[in-house]
């Protein structure tokens, strides 16, 4: 197991902002792909956002969430404030239960990032149908399905710059 | 004394802003307001603008791998479906010729017919090609996006069609490109009549690629199959445009109406060129029947 949890006695080097930066640079240019109308492709970002929420809710909160939001809104060309809003109750959930979920393994971890997901889309949803809009159909749930199979890799990966070791010491034990 | 300091909570060790749940309430409700502002009044068309020069580059540069690998797929496509299509190509082009040639003079005697029966001169339509770039992501509205925008004189409200039909109607103009509502979104109205009849009715996106005819009473002259064109009483299209074909009349619907559903003639879903006319000045109101007059409820 690579995750550090409770069982991993991995330990990670700190986060770089830009990398996280990045991270949610890619996951945006990933959303933005012109796919055609495919809804049962994950929100990256959406993904990304959580992760970076329950792995640094310091430095990933709501506020980084309403920005992408708003950048997502825009780039959709979506109802103003439906991402933000759906984002900033998700990094709301992720912060508030960061700690929770970070004792769980992988496999559990996934478990609690889908109702967050699931969460996120039905408040779109919610305020589209408000406001009169068609329904997507069944189909645009399995993004969140997806993303949840996702995370572990995710989370992988995310964390990769964080695994290499300082400069190697023979004599060190960490 | 309890503490030197009772009633007043110690110094925080480390400064972290607002609590969550604080935090929570202010950028929800700011989001809350943002979609109201938005879906109500309509007055963020300039934020977002503003914000479209950040997305733009992001989304011509997540275009690019998809571009790519459509081009190269191309590269690799059949010589001999290419020539089959050139050859296609040549023979509609030296049909439309003919048709190009008889035009000009019927031009010039429709001028003359009118002057003689005194009737309003009608007014010549400009067109530009523009390539649909891709359908908005936006999973509850049917639109997509084409590459001409502001800088290329589209403005907001345009008719847009392929060769065949109506497709949509421009609904949002950028400063590089333009977002079309297509004419099976929801939101979109479209005055129309049906060609045989001249009944006029307006036209609805009806979800999964059909469209409704709505407020016709149940006993209307309809049949399956019956072509929709556009009437041309907004002013904004041209009227004589085919918009659909009446696929089902089901006249037992509930309070007196007749719900009719129809399929869009155009390639409304299939993306390819399409031309964008310049929008008509919408006809006065004294000028045309008060009732069939159709409201166009499309500037979303």
């Amino acid at each position: 197991m690579n995750q550090p949890s409770f069982s991993s006695r991995r330990i990670l080097r700190p986060v770089r902002p830009w990398f996280v930066w990045l991270s949610l640079l890619v996951a945006l240019l990933l959303n933005l792909m012109p796919l055609g109308r495919a809804f049962w492709l994950p929100d990256w970002v959406a993904l990304v956002l959580c992760f970076w929420c329950v792995r640094e809710p310091l430095r990933v909160g709501m506020g980084s969430a309403f920005v992408m939001g708003v950048v997502m809104d825009v780039g959709y060309g979506s109802l103003m404030g439906q991402h933000a809003l759906a984002y900033v109750l998700l990094a709301y959930a992720a912060t508030t239960f960061s700690r929770r979920i970070l004792w769980f393994g992988p496999l559990r971890q996934s478990l609690h990032v889908l109702p967050m997901l699931v969460g996120a889309q039905c408040v779109m949803l919610l305020v589209r149908l408000a406001g009169d809009a068609e329904f997507p159909g069944l189909e645009y749930f399995a993004g969140a399905l997806i993303a949840t199979l996702l995370w572990h890799p995710i989370s992988f990966v995310l964390l990769l710059p964080q695994y290499r070791p300082e400069n190697k010491d023979e004599n060190r034990p960490i | 004394m309890a503490s030197p300091v009772a009633g007043h909570s110690p110094p925080p060790f480390f400064r972290r802003g607002p609590a969550p749940l604080v935090r929570l309430v202010l950028l929800a409700s700011a989001s809350l307001t943002l979609i109201v502002v938005d879906y109500r009044l309509h007055y963020l068309e300039l934020v977002r603008q503003a914000l479209s020069v950040v997305t733009t580059p992001l989304q011509v540069a997540a275009g690019m791998p998809v571009a790519g690998v459509r081009s190269a797929g191309e590269y690799f496509a059949d010589l001999a479906r290419l020539q089959a299509e050139n050859a296609q190509l040549r023979r509609e082009h030296t049909e439309l010729a003919t048709i190009r040639l008889r035009q000009e003079q019927l031009d010039q005697e429709n001028t003359r017919l009118r002057a003689l029966l005194d009737m309003r001169e009608r007014v010549k339509v400009d067109a530009r090609v523009a390539e649909v770039i891709y359908a908005v992501r936006d999973p509850f509205s049917r639109r997509v996006v084409v590459d001409k925008g502001l800088t290329h004189g589209i403005e907001p409200g345009s008719p847009v069609v392929d060769d065949v039909g109506v497709i949509g109607q421009v609904t949002r103009v950028y400063p590089l490109n333009a977002e079309v509502t297509l004419i099976s979104d929801k939101d979109q109205a479209l005055p129309v009549q049906v060609a045989r009849t001249g009944v006029r009715a307006v036209m609805f996106g009806a979800g999964s690629g059909t469209l409704e005819l709505r407020y016709l009473a149940a006993d209307v002259d309809l049949r399956e199959g019956d072509r929709i064109v556009t009437s041309g009483l907004d002013g904004v299209f041209v009227p004589g445009l085919p918009v659909a074909r009446v696929k089902s009349v089901d006249r037992d619907g509930e309070g007196g109406f007749v719900r009719i559903l129809c399929v869009p003639i155009a390639g409304v879903e299939a993306h390819s060129a399409v031309l964008i006319m310049a929008p008509g000045k919408p006809v006065q109101p004294d000028s045309v029947l008060p009732a069939a007059a159709a409201p166009q409820e499309a500037k979303k």
